[in-house]
């Protein structure tokens, strides 16, 4: 019998700490649905997904209210667009996808689709390079569907044809969700190293690799792992790392739970537990919290990366034995306007995109969030992308870039986007140029360390 | 199915009686209960069988739900498995 203090424990966390499960996400294969005309394609996609999606909610539903733990998001990633409509150099066609896409997310309950993607990493098809030309107005006439492009690998080095295409391709997003202060860009990220399983938003899809159906599960727990650091104030770092790595293998173990049952449940494999701390904009529910609980003053000043470093360490170590399979992002996220601690410290000067872009080595992904002024240019946005796919392409990592120049907007100003994507503040970028550069165009080569054969 | 349900807040009479009569009313057996006074709050742990109970499990959590509000206290159901999985490898 489960003792007292154990049963409460797993209480207060939920009840008090917000411990919950952030998203269970069902990839589903569209590769029997590929083909080159728009309307067929459509249809096949819309019809694919209602029916192996038509129980996720229900189920996911269903074990939130027998487990009593919340299931905040039940999502879809589906295979790379471009591949599954690779035949079309019609941008129109596209756009008719993702409206199928939108529908059926709207038709299955699910909040967000992910998989409005392409892969380009080496170099761009007919299709990748439509779907990403069709990217602004897709997201501007939907409202569930997300899009990533993975613009560099540390196998194919980075694409930088591609990365100064994205450039554009996020302003012209901006502009044309212009009345909602640049929103399609929330729903848009640009990877180095994208992963296959991913099951968190924007930048899920479900990768060649995978099967036609699969669960995959992403937990959280900041609010959990900031509580249990209360508790051993001026300990030593051996004591702090071991304290995140014990919270982290509780949490864990809630997420394989509700992955196997959910996977027993839908009879469909289980994918992967994602081992991550996401915040949500709720007070008590942040990562930078948690740094700030280590003995930083705000979330940004000196000594933050190092916490940040043994944070996301420790959340893998403590919870890779309590999941019989973890992939995914798997690591602390920071995303700034979805996080409390993260917008006080941008709003009061401690935390700067230099500082974010330093964290993100250390760090499960990278850039997130972020609104910059509305008159940052298409090039210097490259740019900031190809520094980051450079921190994900030498680190051997996945790097990620989700910025929001909200049209309009000036340093100082506040983007509300509203739910769990929150408020952010914008941040300053650096003034100078970085066009020529960006205009060099071609690759830059894979590392040496990618010849590992 | 075993299911741990859990009573929290202040004290009164006639807790256990209350919560207990909506078990027995809905055919939900009881295996093993605690009760303690924890930094001030009444709580009680009970771990039942859910087996012969007709109701779906999200009814007798709205009943329970209800009983609690009604009570002014915190009373939740749930699987046995959530706690057998954080605390038990």
């Amino acid at each position: 019998m489960l003792n007292s203090l154990e049963i409460m424990e797993t209480i207060k966390m939920i009840a008090e700490e917000h411990l919950d499960i952030r998203t269970v996400t069902m990839g589903i294969s569209l590769m029997s649905c590929a083909g080159s005309d728009g309307k067929a394609v459509s249809q096949k996609v819309y019809d694919t997904i209602t029916k192996r999606a038509e129980n996720l909610v229900k189920t996911a539903e269903e074990l939130e209210t027998e487990l009593g733990i919340p299931i905040i998001n039940k999502r879809i990633s589906v295979t790379p667009a471009s591949l599954v409509l690779g035949g079309s150099s019609n941008p129109d066609d596209f756009v008719l996808l993702a409206k199928a896409l939108d529908k059926a997310a709207t038709t299955t309950g699910v909040n967000f689709i992910g998989g409005y993607s392409a892969l380009v990493h080496k170099g761009m098809t007919t299709g990748d390079a439509t779907l990403i030309a069709s990217i602004p107005e897709a997201l501007a006439v939907t409202e569930r569907v997300c899009s990533s492009v993975n613009v560099g690998s540390t196998r194919a080095g980075i694409n930088m044809d591609a990365v100064a295409l994205m450039g554009r391709i996020i302003k012209e997003t901006a502009e044309k969700t212009k009345d909602k202060d640049g929103f399609g860009c929330a729903k848009l990220v640009v990877f180095c190293n994208a992963v296959e399983d991913n099951p968190f938003m924007a930048g899920a899809f479900c990768g060649v690799g995978e099967p036609d159906t699969v669960i995959n599960v992403g937990v959280s727990g900041p609010g959990v792992v900031k509580c249990a650091l209360e508790q051993v104030k001026g300990a030593d770092f051996g004591v702090v790392a071991d304290t995140v790595k014990k919270t982290a293998f509780k949490i864990t173990r809630m997420g394989q739970l509700v992955a196997q049952e959910a996977s027993r449940r839908l009879n469909v494999p289980f994918g992967i537990v994602d081992l991550s701390l996401a915040p949500t904009p709720a007070v008590g529910d942040s990562v930078a919290y948690i740094l700030e609980e280590m003995g930083l003053e705000r979330c940004g000043t000196h000594g933050t990366t190092a916490a940040l470093a043994l944070l996301n360490d420790a959340v893998k170590k403590g919870g890779v034995m309590a999941s019989s399979y973890v992939g995914g992002l798997s690591g602390a996220f920071i995303p700034v306007s979805e996080d409390a601690g993260m917008i006080a410290a941008a709003q009061t000067g401690a935390l700067s995109l230099d500082k974010l872009e330093a964290m993100t080595c250390v760090c499960s992904v990278g850039l997130d969030m972020i609104c910059v002024p509305g008159d940052t240019s298409a090039q210097t946005i490259s740019a900031i992308i190809a520094d980051e796919a450079a921190i994900g392409m030498i680190n051997n990592k996945t790097t990620a870039v989700r910025l929001i120049p909200a049209p309009g907007k000036k340093v100082g100003d506040v983007v509300e986007f509203g739910g769990l994507l929150g408020s952010g503040p914008v941040m300053p970028v650096n003034g100078f140029k970085s066009d020529d550069f960006v205009a060099r165009g071609g690759r830059i080569p894979a590392p040496i360390h990618s010849l590992r054969n | 199915m075993r299911a741990v349900i859990t009573v929290i807040g202040q004290d009164k009479i006639g807790i256990i009686y209350e919560v207990s009569r909506i078990l027995a009313e809905n055919s939900i057996n009881i295996l093993d209960i605690s009760q303690t006074i924890m930094q001030d709050m009444f709580t009680m742990i009970m771990l039942v069988n859910t087996e012969k109970c007709s109701k779906n499990f999200k009814e007798i959590s709205d009943t329970l739900g209800a009983l609690g509000d009604k009570l002014g206290l915190s009373i939740r159901i749930q699987h046995e498995d959530i706690f057998n999985s954080m605390h038990r490898i």
